[in-house]
């Protein structure tokens, strides 16, 4: 029941951000000088990239806890980060060719961000249909190792992509890092990453309890045939036996 | 044990148990030829754009023949369920995995000696560039897909159709490997791309090989008990 | 309820603590309840036989003793220790698989298995034949192991399973695929390493072979371990 609150009052709150940055976004910031109005996309590309980037992250800390502590709620996590995070770098993909196509007339430059997140996204996926297809009893720990190299990779990723276009340069939407952008655009930039951060923290915490909870039910039948032995060391089982119905 | 011992009589035994049947090398092999006489009726290049494409070309067949000796790595510690006993023992998780991976590594590097070759004559390649440079590109890529492709082919063992399994948890985290050897292998080919001295692109993405070799050879090494343990 | 303790390591000189210790062991697979609130304890130096239908969980109940599966619930202790991590140097394993190089010949596997249980490289060779004449194989045989006749890789199971002197045996089904002579060659090995202070545990259809060697006899149907009256 408490948790019902909080997730309510999360999703207001989340809503309100949002509004605020569409309002940011379409109203307040000003229209570009050479791309127009098409050039607002980039409120919503590039804080995509970042919040995808910070749920990858949370994956990865997910996984080291998990491989330490071997805690479910920890594969939970992991789970509901990487999936939320694939979410966010889907928009990435989308918004980059719609704002492509009409500004440069293609739809893929294989530009520097475009395909670093290409990358992440084939490396999430690849990881999520890990977790789907394994039929190890030990999936988590399978699952956080391949996090693991997941996150090593992104790093030599980034670097790896930036020299080749650095190699072969190619338009670049967004532009460059580094490039000057005005103020307001700068503070609707931000205001619509807090609103998706937000937005991915909500997601994440619904799947996560999501998680919690099958993991609960199916040890719950497993053991539900087991007599419970007095004295024997507690388990996420015996957790799940003594309350049902509590929130995570 | 030492760590060492046990990884040299690790080594010893896939490598004689390799040269007695064979099976997999000479798929292998068998394999690369074949794709590299296809890519010759897909492109056909003149001189100069074959040095552009032969760099890619050339890693799209090694990369496609290491899946077939990489597929069957655990196979025979399979049969007879050889993994099992592994794990019963005291031996290091990861002085066997070392032992694997080097054995892989020392068939795809001999693969790729024998194909090379025959490469340069299918596509009437010069080198413009540095060939011992060539031969580190050749050591470094070959070393940053067996040891990753080692480490994965131990996970997809308990997965649903373990042989498609491997090149899909394989090749997205290979790919910054795979753009480094590429970019490497057609700026030695072409011998461009520098722009002054100490600026050779090659040398840049060896660099770059070279890093994602250590930490990810680092992360096998750390990583492989669990991964063995698992049933 | 608890199953009852089955009788403990009685006779002079036994030590206080059991070697292996299952408490309150429970294995579910995919839904089945394979074993159900096991508790046991088997005591160095002696010898048991477990019979058991088909499907009653007596690899099962192996395979958590060796570390290779962990229980669902409960604990398997060996030699004081959880079992999973025990680093195998304690416990032999042979199972109807026979965890061996079909492509290389006897000796190859069995030193291969020294290095893997870190045995000097010295010792290594007498090691191999000592325990290849021990199951009544011929040490100078070269040809590989997928030649060799399902008794012979059986007893080569066995060999490997023996070569580092564990303290613990775990056999499951060892005289399948023995002639009797064998069988009772191999009966005759198990009790002189029980003798030597092992603990044994034979898994087996045929408790037959076993009369007058066996300390216990026991039991799994429905997922319980419990002792059994030996066979006439």
């Amino acid at each position: 029941m408490k948790s019902s609150v909080i997730f309510a009052a999360g999703a207001l709150l989340t809503l309100a951000l949002l509004a605020n940055g569409v309002h940011q976004a379409l109203v307040v910031a000003p229209t570009e000088q050479t791309m127009g109005d098409v050039q607002r996309i980039f409120y919503y590309h590039v804080p995509s990239a970042w919040t995808a980037f910070l749920c990858f992250f949370a994956n990865f800390v997910a996984s080291i806890f998990y491989l330490v502590r071997r805690s479910l709620r920890s594969d939970a996590m992991a789970v509901a980060s990487a999936e939320v995070g694939v979410v966010f770098c889907t928009i990435v993909l989308v918004t980059g060719p719609l704002w492509a196509k009409p500004v440069w007339g293609i739809w893929w430059t294989w530009d520097a961000r475009l395909t670093t997140t290409l990358i992440l996204w084939l490396i999430y996926v690849s990881y999520l249909l890990l977790r789907r297809l394994s039929l190890s009893e030990q999936m988590p720990v399978v699952a956080a190792a391949m996090a693991i190299f997941g996150f090593l990779d992104v790093p030599i990723v980034y670097m790896s992509i930036r020299w080749w276009r650095t190699q072969h340069p190619q338009p670049v939407i967004g532009g460059a890092p580094g490039s000057g952008i005005d103020p307001v655009m700068r503070h609707a930039l931000y205001a619509n990453f807090l609103a998706f951060l937000a937005y991915a923290c909500l997601i994440i915490w619904f799947r996560y309890m999501l998680e919690n909870r099958q993991n609960r039910l199916r040890a719950m039948e497993e053991v539900s045939w087991v007599p419970v032995p007095e004295g024997a060391e507690t388990s996420f089982a015996d957790e799940a036996l003594q309350s049902p119905g509590e929130a995570s | 044990m030492s760590m060492l011992s046990l990884t040299r009589a690790t080594l010893g035994k896939d490598l004689r148990l390799e040269w007695r049947s064979k099976d997999s090398f000479n798929s292998m092999v068998f394999f690369a030829l074949l794709v590299v006489v296809i890519f010759s009726f897909a492109f056909e290049p003149s001189a100069e754009e074959s040095r552009r494409i032969a760099g890619g070309l050339i890693w799209v067949a090694f990369l496609f023949a290491a899946m077939v000796a990489l597929n069957q790595t655990w196979a025979r510690e399979l049969r007879n369920r050889v993994l099992d006993a592994y794990r019963l023992s005291p031996a290091p998780a990861n002085a066997l995995f070392l032992g694997k991976a080097l054995g892989n590594f020392i068939f795809v590097v001999l693969m790729e000696a024998l194909i090379t070759p025959l490469f340069v004559v299918f596509y009437n390649l010069r080198i413009l560039g540095e060939p011992w440079l060539l031969a580190l590109v050749l050591l470094l890529g070959t070393w940053a897909l067996v040891v990753n492709g080692t480490f994965f082919a131990a996970i997809s063992l308990h997965t649903r159709n373990r042989e498609m399994m491997l090149p899909l948890i394989l090749f997205p985290i290979s790919i910054p490997a795979i753009l480094a050897m590429v970019e490497a292998t057609t700026a030695i080919l072409t011998g461009e791309g520098a722009t002054g001295p100490g600026t050779n692109p090659a040398v840049l993405w060896l660099k770059l090989l070279a890093g994602y070799d250590i930490v990810f050879t680092s992360a096998c090494l750390l990583l492989f008990d669990p991964i063995l343990r698992a049933e | 309820m608890t199953t009852p303790l089955p009788v403990l390591s009685g006779g002079p000189g036994a030590p206080a603590a059991p070697a292996i210790e299952l408490d309150h062991v429970s294995k579910v697979f995919g839904g089945v309840v394979v074993l159900r609130d096991v508790c046991a304890d088997f005591a160095a130096g002696r010898l048991y036989a477990i019979v058991g239908g088909n499907g009653a969980g007596k690899s099962t109940l192996l395979r958590l003793i060796a570390g290779l599966s962990q229980p669902t619930r409960g604990k398997v202790s060996v030699g004081g220790v959880p079992a999973a991590g025990t680093g195998g140097r304690q416990v032999g394993f042979m199972s109807h698989e026979s965890f061996l190089y079909d492509e290389m010949s006897a000796m190859e596997n069995l030193k291969y298995f020294c290095a893997l249980y870190g045995l000097g490289e010295p010792g290594r060779e007498a090691a191999c034949a000592s325990a290849m004449a021990a199951v009544g194989l011929d040490p100078k045989l070269t040809r590989r192991v997928i030649l060799y006749s399902q008794g012979m890789r059986q007893r080569l199971s066995l060999a490997r399973a023996l070569i580092h002197r564990p303290r613990i045996l775990l056999l499951d089904e060892p005289f399948s695929n023995l002639d009797t002579a064998s069988a009772g060659q191999i009966t005759r090995l198990l009790a002189g390493e029980r003798d030597a202070g092992a603990t044994v545990l034979v898994v087996t259809h045929q408790a037959g072979l076993l009369h007058g060697v066996a300390d216990e006899f026991m039991n799994i149907s429905g997922g319980s371990l419990a002792p059994l009256a030996a066979p006439q």
